[in-house]
């Protein structure tokens, strides 16, 4: 029987975080996918706050939101740490980890969901938040440095679902030219064995997030 | 080398209200506080917070530290004196930090919909539903820490000061909905480190009756 179980969905980026936490710290866990139409109970009995996914279980203890799970794995593997052992430096990784949830993911979801007028005033959103971490990388191969850590698991999302963004919308918000450290850290973050591994797979992705991007743009009523 | 330790802030917010009881649970108050104003922000703030552009934001020798949850756990981690704000074990930590991003996720936005409008049943039926939460969180206990004051507490009672507008506009009463949580909030208050953090009860009302006024003919 497992030790650690994990409530997920097979796209979401806030689950894949936690995969990649796990499998970096080579922590033997059971998978289970939710289906977020038709929640299972014992997903509503183990998140009745939120009734959301990611969801982990370790010897029957039970701990959701994405962040506080690896905050919890964190603390309780200590193999192939995630977060830097100085005060500082900790609360800096927090900070651009707080940063991707808070303002860059909604910030791109904007331009993804969007199209017209709405789509051009998200864009220079987006963009500046972009120009925000890029400056974080100045120096460093990855967020963490040398090594992933929990700002690239945390903003990781991105090196796998901005090229099906770009394929469904025609727009590249990581353009080499005006990003290279993140159009480099993109690159590097997806060659990670760990990373590649566990990519969904991209056809998949398209299908499923040009139908989310369909189901917005029909959604629109005209103000 | 002697610490410099500058507190940007404003004296009515209830996230820089968090930092400074944590400092004062370390017992460290050789500090500076530069009060702000977001309408005219200083160019140190805009330095040292680029990114949001607001406070708190804790300057720890020419470094800065933002989002109050983030600065209280630093603080936790720096100063190792007086009783530790997170617990040392894992699950009890992730329990804490759960409660504390809800608070986070939840009440200032509900809160908002009560204050700033006029009187939207269904917001405020939000709004008690998420303190009776918090409530049954809390139970019997001291502290939502236990025994010792900790991180959760630090986040919500800093809203403290926020119980009284939200029952004027929300036209609802605290103590009838959820006692146990309001008999806890008096003994948080009751602490030297909360007590000489909590901005004036009636000027804190007036300012926001200001702020209300303001943000409504606009």
């Amino acid at each position: 029987m497992s030790e650690v179980k994990l409530f997920r969905t097979w796209s979401s980026p806030y689950a894949l975080r936690i995969v990649w936490a796990l499998e970096l710290k080579g922590i033997d866990y059971e998978t289970i996918f939710e289906d977020l139409s038709n929640k299972s109970q014992l997903l509503l009995q183990y998140n009745p706050v939120h009734k959301k996914v990611p969801v982990l279980v370790h010897n029957g203890k039970v701990i959701s939101e994405s962040l506080v799970i690896i905050e919890y794995i964190e603390d309780t593997w200590k193999d192939t740490p995630l977060l830097p052992e100085d005060p500082y430096e900790r609360a800096t990784a927090r900070f651009w980890a707080k940063f991707n949830d808070d303002k860059l993911l909604p910030s791109i979801w904007q331009v993804f969901v969007t199209q017209g007028k709405e789509q051009e005033e998200a864009i220079p959103v987006a963009t500046e938040n972009l120009s925000f971490i890029e400056e974080d990388l100045k120096g460093k191969k990855f967020f963490g440095g040398q090594t992933i850590g929990l700002v690239d698991i945390t903003i990781g999302w991105m090196a796998n679902l901005i090229s099906v963004f770009i394929e469904i919308t025609g727009i590249n918000l990581i353009d080499a030219d005006k990003f290279p450290l993140l159009f480099g850290w993109m690159q590097n973050f997806s060659d990670v064995p760990v990373i590649k591994e566990s990519w969904p797979p991209h056809d998949k992705l398209v299908i499923k997030f040009r139908a989310i991007r369909e189901s917005y743009l029909s959604a629109d009523v005209p103000k | 080398m002697a610490e410099e330790l500058i507190l940007l802030n404003i004296w009515a917010s209830p996230f820089g209200m968090r930092v400074r009881i944590a400092l004062a649970e370390k017992g460290v108050d050789g500090y500076e506080t530069r009060e702000e104003n977001l309408q005219n922000m200083s160019p140190l703030l805009l330095q040292m917070n680029p990114v949001h552009k607001k406070i708190p934001v804790l300057i720890h020798n020419g470094r800065p530290v933002c989002e109050s949850l983030i600065i209280v756990q630093y603080i936790d981690e720096v100063w190792k004196r007086g009783s530790p704000l997170l617990p040392s074990d894992p699950y009890r930590r992730a329990h804490a930090r759960f409660w504390a991003d809800y608070v986070d996720k939840k009440l200032y936005s509900l809160g908002k919909l009560i204050w700033l409008t006029t009187g939207e049943a269904a917001a405020k039926e939000e709004l008690i539903g998420c303190f009776k939460l918090l409530e049954g969180e809390l139970g019997d206990k001291t502290y939502f820490g236990g025994d010792s004051f900790g991180f959760v507490d630090v986040s919500l009672i800093s809203f403290y000061r926020w119980f009284n507008v939200f029952e004027h506009f929300g036209n609802f009463s605290m103590v009838v909905e959820c006692p146990k949580l309001v008999a806890w909030a008096h003994r948080c208050a009751e602490r030297e480190s909360v007590s000489k953090c909590l901005p004036n009860e009636q000027e804190f009302f007036d300012f926001v009756v200001e702020l209300r006024k303001k943000a409504m003919t606009k």
